[in-house]
């Protein structure tokens, strides 16, 4: 018997016992009615293959482990970082069931959004009486300070007329007149989760800052932030406003979800907590420019500020020393402060630790998957340490990022042997993985599977992490951030290389105490 | 009734009704009705089930989809399972629920992986049937060795006028492998149940109408399966273990760490042996009918019931198998004596409350009251009345009963009840972990498990002690404060 009270044994071990272990062989072989072993292991051998390889990349309708959420998930993500807002999906349930479960996953937080609950005769007669009831029940149960208005791919379809219907609402006193609630149609079937991310800034930005009694715009010395779908959003907020405290700037960040996604364990729940308030939406307006720290996050919110008159800028997720540069360079030049003398130091600290360990990065090969800005920002790091990205790739990545990570790779030696894969997924990498290994890869925790198919080791450093915890406490921003990001990396290379050394009376040899 | 009995109930009316003042009077009065007293010797738990949720509340429900491609179909180990729609849906269901499989990935196995046929706009206006068609022919290519695929319908399918069986049909007949269309659409139903009544549907209409069990399967007196375990930390494996000490023959398991085959080779069993009642009666009772299989429920949460349910389970068999039961039964005793003498003198008088879906919300209680722990509250995501005429054999009186309850209610019932141990879902879990509650999720068993079977009681009992007292729970008051 395996189990004994003395020590429980749970899953990791049970299932390696004897018993069990007989269990599985019979039920294979009675049961199951599998393939035979020879021919799993031939077909198995042939996936690893360039013909393989070639059929792969040949499909045209399948999609395979994509690195891409839908709409909705971003712009519940947006929703979420304005102060007391509570996203209203409109819709099928299930969804909220969905995004609420992922983003939980990731940051181990609760997170609050609702649904409008549209069944099959919402479906025939359109969804606005659950949009009335919604947004009612919504209001008393909730006391939000605002209600965030989206839409999953049913209502969609159905072409529910979100403003109409939220006018409506009002009308039959299921919210005040006054009471703020901004909405954004977010289509599934278009784009992805940065592109309703995209949407809901957006759409919360216009309600305010279009109001018929909005005050007209005039400039001041205010500089915006957006900073995009983004898994390290506690630690990277928060270094964002420590820079601003060093700065001596008071920049306004769109959509600021570190405290909401980060509340302590102290006998409270908070339903609510920060967040970028309405007066500051408010005041955004005026701002003289706005920094997107993600350009594909924010590209119609980018146009739409642009057109109100602000100096727009688009950075790709800045990480690393150069990205970092640029970003306080532009701060400076915009507030004609210069640039901290303490995040000079930090940029020097920064450039001594990767002079430190520049020999165990330099010429290693990476392939790197996650969201079109966040790979972009790693790849860009990667090159300035003498590493080699050698497969970049996004599945919401376009023409146009591909084209971006080309020209990036193209300024480097060390991307002659880069390129980028917009639209392409994780088997996709698999097929690539086999063909062309790297040294290492960087992603997310779907990597996990093909860490196991090709034994190379992942760095988790993208979005959604599911099976390590609080990372997402930790910038990956700024030259801290660009620490955090070099030690993580370095990390895995050192372990991996005990891991490659480790057989004693064999590899005595390169198993170094001091490296 | 007692006196003190009296007060309690009044009490809890009490909390009810300041709870539901916090609606809207249209609101109040449907929600109402889902929320009850259980009293002494009641027949079921008198609240309603099975409706629609209220728009707009934080209802904790999923939808059809998640049903058929997340509980029913998407463990079935060999065949590859469609997300037919945009690219969401699959993505959040991807891999997230535990259902474990030996298999080689990518190869002869497919549960931990996302298939979708990723809709843009110009399936949307145009219709996706060839893509469907396309998708499927690549995925046979590609997949060589799968067995069979299933076509999970998200909301837009049913809404654009998509003909999945037709490309079904003549792609099955096309590539000689099963092809079983589901309209598990998200916006069907009120809840998750509906899409396992669609996907059990699915499977009596186009695998048992279409395909006979292996001529190859031997029968035996003793042949049993087991359906409505979705293997969740391997959960099956431990019930497995039983069922074949007892000297049953488990000739399929639905569908956790289940094949094509199995499915297939069902109408050969001798009895139906069902866990989860909830999303798989439906296929239980069209075998009773169609086939002449009896079917039986059984509960394998805790040493009370795992052996309650072993004999009335040897009870269908001759006495060889009933003296095995009881010989099983006795071997495991020592084990149950020793976790039951480490673990209650920790846990006695522990207070419950629970919110989950399926079986859980009665089938656990036992295994708690094991324990020498109680149950407060329970209720359920997407129960039907018959759930709740199976919850009072369980529950005692004075229980309160929340059907689909609101995050708002859970949150202010578990405040003012003040349980020892909160046990429900991850949107759940750090809700109350902020509020200092110990917690514990119940659907993936908070990543551990097995739960089922003797085995896995020894672990539950472990993950309850861990949960309320872990010394954390002391720390969350700062001392100045």
């Amino acid at each position: 018997m395996p189990q004994n009270p003395e020590k429980v044994i749970d899953h990791l071990q049970l299932f390696r016992e004897p018993e069990y272990k007989e269990i599985f062989a019979s039920k294979r072989a009675n049961f199951e009615f599998g393939h035979p072993d020879e021919e799993v292991a031939r077909v198995a051998e042939w996936t690893k293959s360039e013909e393989y390889k070639e059929k792969n990349f040949s499909r045209e309708a399948l999609t395979i482990n994509p690195t891409k959420a839908c709409q909705p998930l971003g712009a519940v993500f947006a929703a979420q970082g304005f102060e007391g807002t509570l996203p209203f999906v409109h819709g099928s349930q299930g969804c909220v069931a969905y995004y609420r479960s992922h983003l939980t996953r990731h940051f181990k937080e609760p997170n609050s959004a609702v649904s409008s609950s549209m069944t099959e005769d919402a479906a025939v007669f359109g969804g606005l009486n659950n949009m009335i009831d919604g947004l009612a029940n919504t209001y008393s149960l909730y006391q939000p300070k605002m209600i965030a208005v989206l839409t999953t791919c049913m209502a969609e379809v159905i072409g529910d007329d979100l403003q109409g219907f939220i006018v409506n609402a009002k009308n039959k006193d299921s919210i005040p007149q006054d009471f703020p609630a901004p909405h954004a149609h977010t289509p599934a079937f278009v784009g992805s989760h940065v592109t309703g991310y995209d949407n809901m800034v957006k759409g919360i930005l216009n309600y305010f800052w279009d109001a018929p009694d909005a005050a007209a715009r005039v400039e001041d010395d205010g500089i915006n932030i957006i900073p995009g779908f983004d898994g390290y959003a506690v630690g990277n907020n928060r270094e964002l406003k420590r820079i601003f405290g060093l700065f001596g700037i008071n920049a306004t960040i769109i959509s600021d979800v570190s405290d909401v996604f980060d509340t302590p364990t102290d006998g409270k729940f908070r339903l609510y907590d920060g967040g970028t308030t309405i007066d500051q939406v408010k005041a955004a307006k005026n701002a003289k420019a706005t920094i997107s720290l993600q350009e594909y996050c924010s590209p119609q919110t980018l146009s739409y500020i642009k057109d109100k008159g602000q100096d727009v800028t688009k950075l790709n997720y800045p990480v690393g020393v150069a990205a970092t540069d640029e970003f306080l360079v532009k701060l400076a030049e915009l507030t004609g402060k210069p640039v901290p003398a303490e995040l000079t130091l930090e940029r020097g600290r920064l450039v001594d630790a990767i002079a430190d360990s520049h020999t165990h990065i330099h010429g290693k090969r990476f392939a790197i998957f996650g969201d079109p800005d966040t790979t972009y920002g790693l790849s860009r790091f990667l090159l300035e340490m003498g590493a080699e990205p050698v497969h970049i790739l996004s599945t919401s990545g376009s023409k146009k990022w591909e084209k971006q990570v080309q020209k990036l790779l193209d300024s480097s030696p060390f991307g002659a042997s880069g390129k980028a894969y917009g639209g392409k997924d994780l088997w996709h990498l698999r097929s690539l993985l086999f063909t062309d290994p790297v040294d290492y890869m960087i992603g997310n925790s779907y990597g996990k599977y093909l860490e196991r198919d090709t034994k190379i080791p992942l760095i988790r450093l993208t979005y959604p992490i599911f099976d390590r915890h609080h990372h997402h406490r930790y910038p990956t921003w700024g030259y801290q951030g660009g620490l955090n990001v070099l030690v993580r990396i370095l990390d895995k290379i050192l372990d991996d290389m005990d891991n490659h050394t480790n057989i004693a009376g064999e590899t005595d040899y390169s198993f170094d105490l001091i490296r | 009734m007692s006196l003190a009995n009296e007060q309690t109930k009044e009490a809890t009316q009490a909390l009810i009704d300041e709870v539901l003042e916090a609606y809207p009077e249209k609101s109040r009065k449907r929600r109402a009705k889902h929320i009850g007293i259980q009293k002494a010797e009641a027949k079921d738990c008198d609240v309603k089930s099975n409706v629609k949720s209220i728009p707009g509340v934080m209802t904790i429900r999923g939808c059809a989809y998640a049903g058929s491609k997340g509980v029913v179909w998407g463990p079935i180990k060999d065949m590859i399972h469609i997300s037919h729609g945009p690219v969401g849906c699959g993505y959040y269901s991807w891999s997230g629920r535990r259902n474990y499989y030996i298999g080689v990935t990518g190869v002869d196995s497919w549960g931990t992986m996302h298939f979708t046929s990723d809709f843009q706009e110009k399936d949307i206006v145009f219709g996706g049937d060839k893509k469907l068609a396309k998708v499927i022919d690549e995925i046979n290519d590609l997949f060589p060795l799968v067995n069979g695929i299933s076509i999970q319908s998200e909301c837009p399918i049913g809404l654009i006028g998509d003909d999945i069986e037709a490309v079904a049909r003549n792609k099955s007949a096309e590539i000689g492998k099963p092809i079983i269309p589901v309209r598990c659409e998200g916006f069907r139903g009120v809840s998750q149940s509906l899409g396992h009544h669609i996907a059990n549907d699915t499977i009596r209409d186009w695998v048992f109408e279409k395909s006979e069990p292996r001529a190859e399967l031997e029968t035996t007196p003793y042949d049993v399966t087991i359906i409505g375990d979705y293997n969740i930390g391997g959960d099956a494996w431990s019930s497995r273990i039983l069922l074949e000490e007892i000297g049953l023959r488990v000739i399929a398991q639905w569908s956790g760490d289940g094949t094509l085959a199995e499915l297939e080779n069902t109408p050969k069993a001798k009895v139906n042996l069902i866990h989860c009642y909830r999303s798989m009666n439906y296929i239980a009772r069209h075998m009773e009918e169609k086939f002449n299989i009896p079917w039986m429920e059984y509960n394998f949460f805790g040493p009370s019931q795992i052996a309650e349910s072993l004999r009335k389970i040897a009870a269908l068999f001759d006495d060889k198998i009933q003296a095995n039961a009881e010989a099983v039964i006795a071997k495991y005793q020592p084990l149950i004596d020793g976790i039951i003498a480490k673990y209650k003198p920790r846990l006695n008088g522990k207070k419950v409350m629970l919110y989950v879906g399926g079986l859980r919300p009665r089938h656990v209680v036992d295994a708690y009251h094991d324990l020498g722990m109680e149950v407060t509250g329970t209720g359920y995501e997407f129960a039907h009345n018959d759930d709740y005429q199976r919850t009072t054999h369980y529950t005692k009186e004075g229980t309160l009963i929340y059907d689909d309850v609101t995050a708002y209610e859970f949150e202010k019932f578990v405040e003012k009840l003040d349980p020892d141990l909160v046990a429900s879902g991850i949107k759940e879990k750090y809700v109350f972990q902020k509020m200092g509650k110990p917690f514990r999720q119940m659907h993936s068993w908070d990543y551990s498990g097995p739960y089922h079977g003797y085995d896995g009681f020894a672990i539950f009992a472990r993950d309850m002690d861990m949960a309320i007292n872990n010394p954390v729970w002391n720390l969350t008051k700062a001392p100045w404060a």
